[in-house]
Protein backbone atom coordinates (compact mmCIF):
# COMPACT_ATOMS: atom_id res chain seq x y z
CA UNK A 1 0.00 0.00 0.00
CA UNK A 2 1.34 3.51 -1.06
CA UNK A 3 2.12 6.00 1.01
CA UNK A 4 -1.16 8.13 -0.71
CA UNK A 5 -3.44 5.51 -0.27
CA UNK A 6 -3.37 5.05 3.19
CA UNK A 7 -3.32 8.85 3.59
CA UNK A 8 -7.01 8.74 1.90
CA UNK A 9 -8.14 5.73 4.24
CA UNK A 10 -6.80 7.91 7.08
CA UNK A 11 -9.45 10.70 6.63
CA UNK A 12 -12.03 8.96 5.27
CA UNK A 13 -12.01 6.17 7.77
CA UNK A 14 -12.39 9.29 10.54
CA UNK A 15 -15.28 10.90 8.17
CA UNK A 16 -16.91 7.57 8.34
CA UNK A 17 -16.69 6.85 12.16
CA UNK A 18 -17.55 11.23 12.94
CA UNK A 19 -20.53 10.27 10.71
CA UNK A 20 -22.09 7.48 12.48
CA UNK A 21 -20.95 9.24 16.09
CA UNK A 22 -23.56 11.64 15.01
CA UNK A 23 -26.56 9.49 14.33
CA UNK A 24 -26.66 9.18 10.24
CA UNK A 25 -27.61 5.77 9.63
CA UNK A 26 -28.86 6.13 5.75
CA UNK A 27 -26.06 6.46 3.32
CA UNK A 28 -26.72 7.32 -0.63
CA UNK A 29 -24.73 8.01 -3.39
CA UNK A 30 -23.21 7.71 -6.73
CA UNK A 31 -19.33 6.55 -6.49
CA UNK A 32 -16.56 9.09 -6.55
CA UNK A 33 -12.93 7.86 -5.86
CA UNK A 34 -12.82 10.71 -3.33
CA UNK A 35 -16.01 8.57 -1.36
CA UNK A 36 -14.89 5.07 -2.02
CA UNK A 37 -13.98 4.43 1.68
CA UNK A 38 -17.02 5.83 2.78
CA UNK A 39 -19.20 3.80 0.50
CA UNK A 40 -17.18 0.18 1.71
CA UNK A 41 -17.78 1.02 5.01
CA UNK A 42 -21.51 1.82 4.46
CA UNK A 43 -22.15 -1.47 2.56
CA UNK A 44 -20.79 -3.47 4.71
CA UNK A 45 -21.94 -1.72 8.16
CA UNK A 46 -25.11 -4.03 9.29
CA UNK A 47 -26.52 -1.05 10.86
CA UNK A 48 -27.17 1.75 8.28
CA UNK A 49 -29.09 1.24 4.71
CA UNK A 50 -26.41 2.10 1.64
CA UNK A 51 -28.49 2.52 -1.49
CA UNK A 52 -26.52 3.61 -4.52
CA UNK A 53 -28.32 6.03 -6.76
CA UNK A 54 -28.32 6.18 -10.58
CA UNK A 55 -28.40 10.20 -10.26
CA UNK A 56 -27.85 12.67 -7.35
CA UNK A 57 -31.08 13.59 -7.61
CA UNK A 58 -32.68 10.80 -6.49
CA UNK A 59 -30.45 10.86 -3.54
CA UNK A 60 -31.80 14.76 -2.67
CA UNK A 61 -35.43 13.45 -2.77
CA UNK A 62 -34.87 9.87 -1.01
CA UNK A 63 -32.85 11.61 1.90
CA UNK A 64 -36.65 14.00 2.35
CA UNK A 65 -38.18 10.52 2.45
CA UNK A 66 -35.49 9.31 4.75
CA UNK A 67 -36.22 12.37 7.12
CA UNK A 68 -40.23 11.95 6.41
CA UNK A 69 -39.45 8.38 8.00
CA UNK A 70 -37.53 9.52 11.26
CA UNK A 71 -33.89 9.14 10.10
CA UNK A 72 -31.12 10.98 9.64
CA UNK A 73 -28.91 10.14 6.19
CA UNK A 74 -26.59 11.67 3.78
CA UNK A 75 -25.85 12.07 0.33
CA UNK A 76 -22.76 11.03 -1.09
CA UNK A 77 -21.41 12.96 -4.24
CA UNK A 78 -19.23 14.41 -6.27
CA UNK A 79 -19.07 17.87 -7.51
CA UNK A 80 -20.30 17.40 -10.90
CA UNK A 81 -23.19 15.71 -9.29
CA UNK A 82 -24.29 19.66 -7.54
CA UNK A 83 -25.62 20.49 -10.76
CA UNK A 84 -27.79 17.85 -11.15
CA UNK A 85 -29.14 18.06 -7.98
CA UNK A 86 -29.79 22.18 -8.22
CA UNK A 87 -33.61 22.30 -9.09
CA UNK A 88 -34.42 19.36 -6.58
CA UNK A 89 -33.39 21.83 -3.89
CA UNK A 90 -36.43 23.35 -3.93
CA UNK A 91 -38.06 20.56 -2.60
CA UNK A 92 -35.03 20.51 0.82
CA UNK A 93 -35.76 24.76 0.84
CA UNK A 94 -39.46 24.85 0.31
CA UNK A 95 -40.06 22.38 2.92
CA UNK A 96 -37.59 22.86 4.86
CA UNK A 97 -36.39 20.03 5.34
CA UNK A 98 -33.18 18.95 7.23
CA UNK A 99 -30.34 17.85 4.17
CA UNK A 100 -26.81 16.70 4.66
CA UNK A 101 -24.40 16.16 1.70
CA UNK A 102 -20.34 15.41 1.03
CA UNK A 103 -19.40 16.57 -1.63
CA UNK A 104 -15.81 15.51 -3.33
CA UNK A 105 -14.33 17.82 -5.30
CA UNK A 106 -13.14 18.67 -7.97
CA UNK A 107 -12.23 21.66 -9.83
CA UNK A 108 -10.76 23.35 -7.38
CA UNK A 109 -7.03 23.64 -5.59
CA UNK A 110 -4.85 21.68 -8.40
CA UNK A 111 -7.17 20.61 -10.87
CA UNK A 112 -5.45 19.13 -14.34
CA UNK A 113 -8.20 18.85 -16.20
CA UNK A 114 -10.04 21.56 -17.46
CA UNK A 115 -13.46 20.05 -18.28
CA UNK A 116 -13.59 19.65 -14.52
CA UNK A 117 -13.19 23.50 -13.75
CA UNK A 118 -16.46 24.65 -14.75
CA UNK A 119 -18.59 23.14 -12.29
CA UNK A 120 -16.41 22.82 -9.71
CA UNK A 121 -15.70 26.62 -9.44
CA UNK A 122 -19.43 27.05 -9.81
CA UNK A 123 -20.20 24.12 -6.80
CA UNK A 124 -20.56 26.98 -3.91
CA UNK A 125 -22.12 29.84 -5.88
CA UNK A 126 -24.56 27.34 -6.75
CA UNK A 127 -25.74 25.54 -3.84
CA UNK A 128 -25.61 28.71 -2.11
CA UNK A 129 -28.20 30.23 -4.52
CA UNK A 130 -30.65 27.34 -2.96
CA UNK A 131 -29.99 28.42 0.43
CA UNK A 132 -27.63 25.28 0.81
CA UNK A 133 -24.81 26.07 2.89
CA UNK A 134 -21.18 25.57 2.88
CA UNK A 135 -18.28 24.02 4.60
CA UNK A 136 -15.17 23.25 3.21
CA UNK A 137 -12.31 20.59 5.15
CA UNK A 138 -9.19 21.09 3.55
CA UNK A 139 -7.19 19.79 6.29
CA UNK A 140 -7.49 16.20 8.34
CA UNK A 141 -7.70 17.96 11.59
CA UNK A 142 -10.79 19.33 10.70
CA UNK A 143 -13.01 16.67 9.97
CA UNK A 144 -14.45 15.85 13.40
CA UNK A 145 -15.58 19.73 14.22
CA UNK A 146 -16.72 20.48 10.58
CA UNK A 147 -18.72 17.09 9.82
CA UNK A 148 -20.83 18.00 13.90
CA UNK A 149 -20.99 21.36 12.95
CA UNK A 150 -22.39 20.03 9.06
CA UNK A 151 -24.82 17.55 10.51
CA UNK A 152 -26.30 19.79 13.52
CA UNK A 153 -26.79 22.66 11.38
CA UNK A 154 -28.87 19.52 9.07
CA UNK A 155 -30.77 18.36 11.39
CA UNK A 156 -31.47 20.28 14.14
CA UNK A 157 -31.63 23.50 12.38
CA UNK A 158 -33.58 21.90 9.21
CA UNK A 159 -30.92 23.60 7.11
CA UNK A 160 -29.34 22.23 3.68
CA UNK A 161 -25.80 21.84 4.55
CA UNK A 162 -23.18 20.71 2.00
CA UNK A 163 -19.89 19.59 3.01
CA UNK A 164 -17.37 20.13 0.39
CA UNK A 165 -13.94 17.99 0.56
CA UNK A 166 -11.16 20.08 -0.96
CA UNK A 167 -8.98 18.56 -3.71
CA UNK A 168 -6.12 19.75 -0.57
CA UNK A 169 -7.66 16.85 1.34
CA UNK A 170 -8.35 14.92 -1.12
CA UNK A 171 -5.38 15.16 -3.58
CA UNK A 172 -6.29 16.49 -6.88
CA UNK A 173 -6.14 13.35 -9.77
CA UNK A 174 -3.91 13.34 -12.48
CA UNK A 175 -6.91 12.76 -14.70
CA UNK B 1 -61.83 6.99 -17.02
CA UNK B 2 -59.48 9.80 -17.15
CA UNK B 3 -56.97 10.54 -14.02
CA UNK B 4 -59.57 12.22 -11.53
CA UNK B 5 -61.59 9.56 -12.10
CA UNK B 6 -59.36 6.70 -11.47
CA UNK B 7 -57.99 8.64 -8.03
CA UNK B 8 -61.67 8.33 -7.21
CA UNK B 9 -61.49 4.68 -7.21
CA UNK B 10 -57.93 4.22 -5.21
CA UNK B 11 -58.69 6.70 -2.42
CA UNK B 12 -60.40 3.50 -0.20
CA UNK B 13 -57.86 1.63 -1.18
CA UNK B 14 -55.41 4.33 0.22
CA UNK B 15 -57.15 4.83 3.60
CA UNK B 16 -54.18 3.15 5.49
CA UNK B 17 -51.09 3.88 3.34
CA UNK B 18 -48.76 6.73 3.03
CA UNK B 19 -48.87 8.59 -0.01
CA UNK B 20 -46.56 10.33 -1.83
CA UNK B 21 -47.74 12.10 -5.05
CA UNK B 22 -46.67 13.71 -7.76
CA UNK B 23 -46.52 17.05 -8.87
CA UNK B 24 -49.54 19.57 -10.63
CA UNK B 25 -52.67 18.31 -11.04
CA UNK B 26 -52.40 15.07 -9.89
CA UNK B 27 -51.89 16.16 -6.58
CA UNK B 28 -54.62 18.93 -6.67
CA UNK B 29 -57.24 15.93 -7.80
CA UNK B 30 -56.13 13.63 -5.07
CA UNK B 31 -56.39 17.07 -2.52
CA UNK B 32 -59.98 17.74 -3.63
CA UNK B 33 -61.66 14.20 -3.88
CA UNK B 34 -59.93 13.51 -0.11
CA UNK B 35 -57.19 15.03 1.94
CA UNK B 36 -56.13 12.91 4.52
CA UNK B 37 -52.64 13.82 6.89
CA UNK B 38 -50.65 10.59 5.37
CA UNK B 39 -51.08 12.33 1.65
CA UNK B 40 -47.62 13.88 1.05
CA UNK B 41 -48.20 16.20 -2.09
CA UNK B 42 -45.87 16.84 -4.39
CA UNK B 43 -45.75 21.61 -5.68
CA UNK B 44 -42.13 20.74 -7.31
CA UNK B 45 -39.47 18.86 -8.44
CA UNK B 46 -41.23 16.45 -10.80
CA UNK B 47 -39.61 13.24 -11.25
CA UNK B 48 -38.93 12.79 -7.64
CA UNK B 49 -42.09 10.78 -6.74
CA UNK B 50 -40.70 7.66 -6.79
CA UNK B 51 -37.77 8.73 -5.01
CA UNK B 52 -38.91 9.89 -1.65
CA UNK B 53 -41.22 6.72 -1.86
CA UNK B 54 -38.17 4.88 -1.61
CA UNK B 55 -36.59 6.65 1.12
CA UNK B 56 -39.66 6.82 3.04
CA UNK B 57 -40.42 2.84 2.60
CA UNK B 58 -36.51 1.94 3.71
CA UNK B 59 -37.23 3.53 7.04
CA UNK B 60 -41.24 3.03 8.27
CA UNK B 61 -42.72 0.11 8.49
CA UNK B 62 -45.94 1.22 7.00
CA UNK B 63 -47.18 0.99 3.23
CA UNK B 64 -45.90 3.34 0.85
CA UNK B 65 -47.70 4.11 -2.29
CA UNK B 66 -46.02 6.30 -5.01
CA UNK B 67 -48.83 7.96 -7.07
CA UNK B 68 -46.63 9.10 -10.21
CA UNK B 69 -47.49 10.11 -13.38
CA UNK B 70 -46.31 9.09 -16.89
CA UNK B 71 -44.30 12.13 -17.89
CA UNK B 72 -43.16 12.36 -14.34
CA UNK B 73 -41.30 8.87 -14.54
CA UNK B 74 -39.99 9.44 -17.70
CA UNK B 75 -37.87 12.41 -16.02
CA UNK B 76 -35.99 10.31 -13.89
CA UNK B 77 -36.04 6.50 -15.15
CA UNK B 78 -32.81 5.69 -13.31
CA UNK B 79 -35.33 5.24 -10.27
CA UNK B 80 -36.21 2.10 -12.52
CA UNK B 81 -32.99 0.53 -11.53
CA UNK B 82 -32.87 1.64 -8.17
CA UNK B 83 -35.80 0.42 -7.11
CA UNK B 84 -36.14 -2.76 -8.82
CA UNK B 85 -32.51 -3.42 -6.57
CA UNK B 86 -33.52 -1.66 -3.31
CA UNK B 87 -37.34 -1.31 -3.03
CA UNK B 88 -38.53 -2.76 0.21
CA UNK B 89 -41.82 -4.99 0.35
CA UNK B 90 -43.58 -1.63 1.77
CA UNK B 91 -43.30 0.36 -1.45
CA UNK B 92 -45.67 0.52 -4.40
CA UNK B 93 -45.22 2.59 -7.33
CA UNK B 94 -48.34 3.34 -8.89
CA UNK B 95 -47.78 5.52 -12.18
CA UNK B 96 -50.85 6.62 -13.86
CA UNK B 97 -50.02 6.43 -17.37
CA UNK B 98 -52.62 9.13 -19.13
CA UNK B 99 -49.92 9.60 -22.31
CA UNK B 100 -49.87 13.10 -21.44
CA UNK B 101 -48.05 15.95 -19.70
CA UNK B 102 -51.57 17.01 -18.04
CA UNK B 103 -50.54 19.73 -16.09
CA UNK B 104 -49.28 21.79 -18.94
CA UNK B 105 -51.58 21.21 -21.63
CA UNK B 106 -51.86 17.37 -22.10
CA UNK B 107 -48.98 17.27 -24.38
CA UNK B 108 -48.65 13.54 -25.37
CA UNK B 109 -45.79 11.74 -23.35
CA UNK B 110 -43.50 9.02 -25.50
CA UNK B 111 -46.05 6.04 -24.05
CA UNK B 112 -48.62 7.51 -26.80
CA UNK B 113 -46.26 5.80 -29.21
CA UNK B 114 -43.47 3.12 -28.98
CA UNK B 115 -42.53 3.33 -24.88
CA UNK B 116 -43.30 1.03 -21.98
CA UNK B 117 -43.37 1.92 -18.81
CA UNK B 118 -44.16 -1.93 -17.78
CA UNK B 119 -40.91 -3.16 -20.22
CA UNK B 120 -38.60 -0.29 -18.58
CA UNK B 121 -39.75 -1.19 -15.31
CA UNK B 122 -39.24 -4.79 -15.48
CA UNK B 123 -35.69 -4.00 -17.29
CA UNK B 124 -34.92 -1.98 -14.31
CA UNK B 125 -35.20 -5.25 -12.07
CA UNK B 126 -38.61 -4.58 -10.97
CA UNK B 127 -40.04 -8.36 -10.29
CA UNK B 128 -43.49 -7.48 -9.97
CA UNK B 129 -44.86 -5.30 -12.31
CA UNK B 130 -48.96 -5.07 -13.79
CA UNK B 131 -49.82 -2.89 -16.34
CA UNK B 132 -54.37 -2.57 -16.23
CA UNK B 133 -56.71 -0.61 -17.09
CA UNK B 134 -57.38 2.40 -14.64
CA UNK B 135 -60.90 1.01 -13.60
CA UNK B 136 -59.29 -2.31 -12.57
CA UNK B 137 -56.47 -0.01 -10.93
CA UNK B 138 -58.13 -0.47 -7.30
CA UNK B 139 -58.25 -4.10 -7.47
CA UNK B 140 -55.06 -4.78 -8.25
CA UNK B 141 -53.33 -1.98 -6.05
CA UNK B 142 -55.63 -3.67 -2.92
CA UNK B 143 -53.85 -6.72 -4.30
CA UNK B 144 -50.47 -5.59 -4.18
CA UNK B 145 -50.72 -4.19 -0.73
CA UNK B 146 -51.81 -7.40 0.67
CA UNK B 147 -48.83 -9.56 -1.26
CA UNK B 148 -46.31 -7.23 0.92
CA UNK B 149 -43.76 -7.13 -1.82
CA UNK B 150 -42.60 -4.38 -4.01
CA UNK B 151 -44.42 -3.73 -6.95
CA UNK B 152 -45.18 -1.16 -9.76
CA UNK B 153 -48.58 -0.72 -11.16
CA UNK B 154 -49.22 1.16 -14.69
CA UNK B 155 -52.69 2.01 -14.68
CA UNK B 156 -53.53 3.19 -18.44
CA UNK B 157 -56.19 6.00 -18.47
CA UNK B 158 -57.14 8.46 -20.85
CA UNK B 159 -55.97 12.31 -20.60
CA UNK B 160 -57.90 15.06 -18.93
CA UNK B 161 -58.04 17.52 -16.25
CA UNK B 162 -60.27 18.82 -13.15
CA UNK B 163 -60.00 22.48 -13.34
CA UNK B 164 -59.10 23.14 -9.55
CA UNK B 165 -57.08 25.48 -7.41
CA UNK B 166 -53.45 24.88 -6.36
CA UNK B 167 -52.93 22.68 -2.71
CA UNK B 168 -53.43 25.36 -0.28
CA UNK B 169 -50.34 23.76 2.04
CA UNK B 170 -47.10 25.04 2.68
CA UNK B 171 -44.86 22.59 1.90
CA UNK B 172 -43.22 23.09 5.67
CA UNK B 173 -47.41 21.93 6.72
CA UNK B 174 -47.55 19.09 4.42
CA UNK B 175 -44.25 17.53 5.87
CA UNK B 176 -44.34 18.42 9.50
CA UNK B 177 -48.29 17.51 9.41
CA UNK B 178 -46.75 13.72 7.49
CA UNK B 179 -44.10 13.35 10.13
CA UNK B 180 -46.65 13.60 12.79
CA UNK B 181 -49.20 10.46 10.91
CA UNK B 182 -46.10 8.21 10.53
CA UNK B 183 -45.28 8.94 14.20
CA UNK B 184 -48.52 7.92 15.69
Amino acid sequence: MDTEVIKTETWAELLYDSLRELGITIFCYVPDAGHRVLIERSISDNNVISVPLTTEEEGVAFLAGAHLGGKRGVLLMQSSGVGNCINMLSLINAGRFPFLTIVSMRGDFGEQNPWQLPMGQAVEPCLMAMDTLCLRIETREDIPSTTEAATQMAYKSDQSVAILLSQKLIGAKPF
Amino acid sequence: MNRYELIETLVPVLKDTLVVCNIGIPSQELFSICDRENHFYMLGSMGLCSSIGLGLALTTNKSVVALEGDGALLMNLGTLATIGNRAPDNLILLVIDNGSYGSTGDQATYTNEATSLAAMARGGGCQSVIECPGDETARVLANALDAKQPSVIISKVVPGNRPLPVVPLHPIVLRERFKETIQT
